[in-house]
């Protein structure tokens, strides 16, 4: 997972190691500090100013250099970090972009955004703290320990103690509280999520009058979130007062010892300055493993968004484009042969079973049936949104899976159910379908899908702004205008799904015989709900449980007794009253 | 301007102690005290050792150990007192600071939660969803570090300060006056980049929020995206944003990083100068001024002063990292008090929704068993009698005008009656107003008095919990919860047993495909039911309303994703639900609107044509046009 992640820092190796680096200098000269600051102490007692002021002005140089590598790490951590979540982001989205359908359908809209900047601002901020802290901790703790060595081998030995005391007490609790926080985590999005399908559930839950459900609901949630917090957060405050315990107790210790020392050999092994370093230097020591730990603490904190990170980017498409794919669509026949498809290799159920169908260039095909009877999955096969899991799709007479992909979905254009308008101008949405459209191919594209009126009318017409998710036209207009960006990729095969339910029949029949007269080579396979849709098709497909179950023209399928049959009653029960 | 921003925030942080104090109280003052006792402790270290020079060792030297041994003895027991105070309190207010942070989040969440469920739906509908759910988040999780971690410390530490200056001034006027200058140098440096930080960090949101726009953008269009092989033009426009967002989040961590080694060297170079002075001082023998009085300056002053001056330094380091989050903390909590603060929906209403059961006479009488006669219960103040009127569903409107907004009128003079029974059909154009009037009716919006009337009574009088208990809703766009499919349907009636549930979801033609779901009722749906179709998900939807078993029931495209063979089926159990019950039906296929007692066409917020379907085909106006497709609905 780390080296998944790591990938991604490229350009910001330098700053990355450069960061380290600065810090190693900025750490050795704060380690000679407290020697410098010693000697001077030590001139005090003396009787000439020279030592004083030399050593100050030592440290005044130290102390600028320091700055200067401090300010440095400073701004090379800031631009590693900052540059590596930026390589993140990027990475994940150009991953998504290279998703299939299949991978799509795994990951939720909301869960790859919270992964795109929640998750990324975790990792970031824990790479800032390793490059910088928890390189600059342990080299602290290192030098201080030499250091003190240098002064006094003994008295340095007393740190050899209450180190490893501290360190295991902190590791201890950090061990102890992880599991914890991993509990807290799943609680904390179960109880943020209640709270987002309650804001988007609102009405549902006034017209229920369930306000005080929800509220208890709630509060259960919060309840469960503070215990278990607070038993962590106490267990964690244990930190500090360990540390200081460990602070006090060297002090003691060193003030002790060295007292005797000093005392014992007339100042001569250990001076009265050294003692006030010895002990700088143990308050550093211990400090730092207090930083150690709080950077252990936030590393696991971020595992959990790491490993939802690496998640996208491991990834892989599960539908690629072959290398030197054929570029170029012969024609718009299809042919389905044997085909059965499952959405994943687990479900035992198929989606689409031992499916067999030849269209023929130019034909219109009309494809009818139930809730959930895969007409979708059918006319996804088709521009290899997926993939078979038997059997093969040919379009022009060869397997889709030997074209190349972008060539191929550039000559089937689908019209999704689901249809999406980006926020932009009418303009920018239609060109989608071809870059460099000039504006009268935007209209006569328009006009075919009857949208051209309706945009007239607008006071900006091709400019009007559509917002985001296209709530500013009617589901109609929206519909109309995801036809008019279909055609425009003048497509070989043109596929409508469910396109034109939120528009009235007669517009319906105007846009279908727009297209049989206008584009008559392309073939179009309309799926609908309503039979007018679909009734002057060359051919009719009626689905059912993810089989054919009937084919044939309107006249056939109203002569033989099945499926198609009902539907026709139910929508014209009426009409025949009448 | 900035000058009423610094006030709110001041009032903010004001009304933050407040809410913390007002759960807390004893706790807080224990951790106060032990604050205190803490920070005491951590000063008093600094000056033990200038004791233990000037006191036992440097007499030590001359005089031998066992001359100051009672006195190094009583010296380090003395700080040993003293240590051991400072962690036994350390101890004691980090851990009830733990259940001090919780308690108060919890309490904060809790009250935003039951205030939020008050709120009108107008809040709702101005206000970006994803905006309150950060309150919850974001802003929550501002304001634990804040008085988790930023509050404790920066209390400890300005005692810290506090007690350290005065040591000084104990100590030394004259270097106590390096000090302070050195620490306004400090504090500048802090404010100047600290500020710039912050102003980078808010930046940095605003960066932050924009692409996650996009990001969510195209993620709901990733299809389409594929489908039109756009991918590199998405990329394209990720970058530039990205981009953005990088430069100015590089901007604030640096200089975020650059403040804590700046100030760390302004604490070096003071440290010289005290040095530096105070050797002069010594050397020139100048006199000292102190608390003490005067006298000559020594070295074990000198040596003192500049370890309480390296504390010094270090403490207003800490205090420096906290200034941001604080920032941010406070503004987390201005949001959520504004939350907490938006006024509920009114509700005035006083006449209420009981069970009833006729006597032998025929009279209304209130029972507490279900007996599928229900009454409104309406006390009279005036003569304190309570009459019952049976619930009937006999809705009226009188001359309704009604805007979202004073500016905009939806509805213009809406008059309609539906008596008891009836099946009542809304047909029009996106934004004619068909939805609205529903809103009124379970008063989602208010009116003026009087305009509309629920078996005679003037809704407004009743109460609204029993308004809408009165009357099932089925939405277009279906919302699901996190939990199984039965919970769902359950949801509609919470003691409701299984068997009622099924027998709805039988009703709503739910059953057959729920069984055929991996678990059959206890499937768990997450995310509003992502893994079922629309048409499954209205199903379920249904079910939910019709385990309710309401005496009135509003469908507002209830079977808009459903297909017609279905929708008939479904059709045909609702019929069978809601006999001798009225029905609103809002739909924009006619065949769902077909059996109607009365549809109304709407256009633009007035009703044009009503009348059951025969008597609309006979007039051949709008609907007839409608019907036989010669004229669009949008």
């Amino acid at each position: 997972m780390i080296k998944t992640l790591l990938k991604s820092v490229r350009q910001y190796k330098k700053a990355s190691l450069a960061s380290p680096l600065l810090v190693t200098v900025e750490v050795i000269i704060e380690c000679f500090l407290p020697l410098v600051m010693a000697m001077v102490i030590d001139s005090m007692s003396g009787n000439s100013m020279t030592p004083i002021l030399k050593y100050g002005l030592m440290l005044v140089i130290m102390a600028m250099f320091s700055l200067l590598f401090g300010v440095l790490a400073g701004r090379e951590a800031a631009t590693a970090s900052c540059g590596f979540a930026k390589n993140l982001r990027q990475d994940m989205y150009f991953k998504i972009q290279d998703f299939a359908f299949a991978d799509m359908d795994k990951f939720s809209t909301s869960s790859l955004v919270t992964r795109m900047t929640t998750d990324v601002t975790n990792v970031q901020n824990a790479y800032q703290m390793i490059i910088r802290a928890a390189i600059r901790t342990p080299l602290m703790m290192i030098f201080s320990v030499i250091m003190s060595m240098t002064i006094n081998v003994k008295m340095a030995c007393i740190f050899l103690v209450t180190i490893p005391v501290l360190g295991i007490a902190l590791f201890g609790i950090v061990l102890y509280v992880h599991p914890i926080f991993k509990r807290i985590f799943k609680k904390y999005d179960a109880m943020n999520n209640s709270v987002q399908e309650n804001i988007a559930g609102i009405r549902v839950v006034k017209s229920f009058v369930r306000e005080d459900y929800e509220a208890k609901k709630f509060g259960k949630a919060s309840e469960d979130v503070r215990k278990d917090f607070t038993r962590a957060e106490k267990i964690l405050a244990f930190n500090n007062p360990v540390m200081m315990f460990c602070i006090y107790m060297s002090m003691l210790l060193i003030s002790y010892f060295g007292a005797r020392i000093i005392i014992g050999t007339g100042a001569v092994s250990l001076t009265t300055g050294e003692l006030s370093s010895l002990i700088s230097y143990g308050v550093q020591i211990l400090a730092a493993m207090m930083v150690l730990s709080m950077v252990f603490v936030m590393t696991i904190m971020a595992e959990e968004s790491a490993n939802r990170i690496a998640e996208v980017l491991t990834q892989e498409s599960s539908l690629q484009s072959p290398e030197n794919g054929i570029r170029k669509v012969k024609n718009g026949k299809i042919d389905f042969e044997n085909v059965s498809f499952c959405y994943s290799k687990a479900s035992k159920k198929k989606a689409l079973s031992n499916i067999n169908l030849t269209i023929n260039p130019g034909e219109t095909i009309g494809i009818i049936g139930g809730t959930g009877s895969a007409k979708t999955t059918l006319i996804q096969l088709i521009s290899r949104l997926y993939d078979v899991t038997e059997g093969s799709v040919k379009v022009g007479g060869i397997d889709v899976r030997k074209y190349d992909l972008e060539a191929l979905r550039n000559e089937v254009a689908v019209v999704l159910q689901k249809n999406v308008l980006f926020s932009g101008t009418i303009k920018e949405n239609l060109r989608w379908g071809k870059k460099d459209a000039d504006e009268e191919e935007l209209i006569r594209v328009c006009r075919l899908a009857q949208a051209d009126e309706f945009i007239q009318q607008f006071p900006k017409k091709y400019d009007t702004y559509i917002e985001q998710g296209g709530t500013n036209v009617s589901g109609g207009q929206k519909q109309r205008l995801c036809i008019a960006r279909a055609l425009l990729k003048k497509p070989k095969i043109l596929i409508l799904d469910d396109s034109t339910s939120a528009v009235d029949t007669k517009t319906d029949a105007l846009i279908r015989k727009a297209m049989s007269e206008e584009i008559p080579d392309t073939t179009k396979i309309i799926i609908a709900q309503r039979v007018s849709s679909v009734e002057d098709a060359d051919k009719i497909i009626v689905m059912d449980g993810g089989r054919i179950a009937q084919q044939g023209t309107h006249r056939q399928l109203l002569a033989a007794d099945g499926i198609y049959r009902e539907v026709y009653d139910s929508q014209t029960r009426s009409k025949e009253v009448e | 301007m900035s000058r009423t921003k610094e006030k709110r925030s001041k009032g903010n942080f004001r009304r933050l102690i407040g809410y913390l104090f007002s759960h807390f109280k004893l706790r807080l003052t224990i951790v106060c005290i032990c604050i205190i006792i803490s920070a005491c402790a951590s000063v008093v270290a600094t000056v033990f050792l200038q004791r233990l020079i000037d006191e036992c060792i440097t007499p030590g030297i001359t005089s031998g150990l066992e001359a100051v041994w009672p006195k190094l003895i009583s010296l380090l027991g003395t700080m040993a007192a003293f240590y051991a105070c400072g962690v036994a309190a350390a101890l004691i207010y980090t851990r009830l600071m733990a259940t001090v942070t919780q308690g108060t989040l919890k309490h904060m969440r809790n009250d935003m939660f039951d205030r939020m469920q008050t709120l009108p739906l107008r809040y709702f509908d101005t206000h970006i969803h994803g905006d309150i759910m950060s309150t919850y988040t974001n802003d929550t999780d501002a304001i634990r570090q804040l008085i988790g971690q930023s509050l404790p410390l920066m209390l400890q530490s300005s005692l810290t300060v506090i007690a350290i200056i005065f040591m000084m001034i104990y100590f030394s006027i004259w270097l106590t006056l390096i000090v302070i200058f050195f620490m306004i140098i400090m504090l500048t440096v802090t404010k100047k980049l600290g500020g710039e930080s912050s102003k980078y960090m808010m930046k940095q949101q605003k960066a932050l929020a924009k692409e996650e726009g996009y990001i969510e953008e195209m993620m709901n269009g990733q299809k389409v995206i594929k489908v039109f092989c756009h991918e590199e033009e998405s990329k394209k426009g990720f970058i530039k944003l990205n981009e953005q967002l990088f430069s100015d989040s590089q901007r604030a961590n640096k200089m975020g990083n650059v403040l804590m080694p700046t100030l760390g060297n302004i604490g070096n170079l003071m440290y010289v100068f005290i040095a530096g002075i105070g050797g002069i001082m010594v050397f020139e023998k100048a006199v000292n001024i102190s608390l003490t009085g005067t006298d000559l300056i020594t070295a074990g002053i000198i040596i003192s002063f500049l370890s309480m001056a390296r504390q010094l330094s270090q403490t207003i380091g800490q205090v420096s990292m906290q200034v941001s989050l604080v920032a941010m903390g406070i503004a987390g909590a201005g949001r959520v008090f504004e939350l907490m603060d938006q006024k509920p929906e009114e509700d005035h209403g006083y006449v209420t929704l009981v069970k009833a059961e006729k006597n032998s006479e025929g009279q209304l009488t209130e029972t507490d068993h279900a007996t599928g006669l229900w009454a409104w219960r309406h006390p009279h103040s005036s003569d304190g009698t309570v009459t019952y009127t049976e619930l009937k569903g006999d809705i009226r409107m009188e001359h309704v005008d009604f805007g979202y907004v004073p500016e905009k009128t939806v509805l213009h003079d809406i008059s309609l009656y539906a008596k008891p029974g009836q099946k009542i059909a809304f047909v029009g154009a996106t934004g004619a107003g068909k939805t609205t009037i529903t809103n009124l009716i379970n008063r989602f919006y208010d009116i003026p008095d009087g305009k509309i009337r629920y078996d005679g009574i003037n809704i407004t009088k009743i109460r609204k919990p029993d308004l809408r208990r009165s009357l099932g809703v089925v939405l277009q766009d279906v919302n699901l919860f996190t939990g199984t499919v039965m919970e769902n349907i359950r949801y509609g009636k919470l003691d409701a047993t299984d068997e009622e549930c099924i027998a709805a979801a039988k009703l709503a033609n739910a059953d057959d495909f729920i069984t055929r779901l991996p678990d059959g009722y206890d499937t768990v749906l997450t995310g509003n039911g992502s893994s079922l179709s629309q048409g499954q998900r209205q199903l379920i939807s249904i079910a939910r309303a019709a385990v309710a078993d309401p005496p009135a029931m509003i469908l507002d495209e209830a079977t808009s994703s459903i297909d017609t063979r279905t929708e008939a089926l479904v059709q045909e159990g609702m019929d069978n639900l809601m006999k001798g019950r009225t029905v609103f039906v809002i739909a924009h296929r006619l065949s769902t609107v077909r059996n109607s007692d009365a549809i109304m066409v709407l256009d633009h917020g007035r009703i044009i044509e009503r009348g059951n379907h025969d008597e609309l085909i006979a007039q051949k106006g709008t609907y007839y046009q409608l019907y036989t497709g010669a004229f669009e609905l949008e």
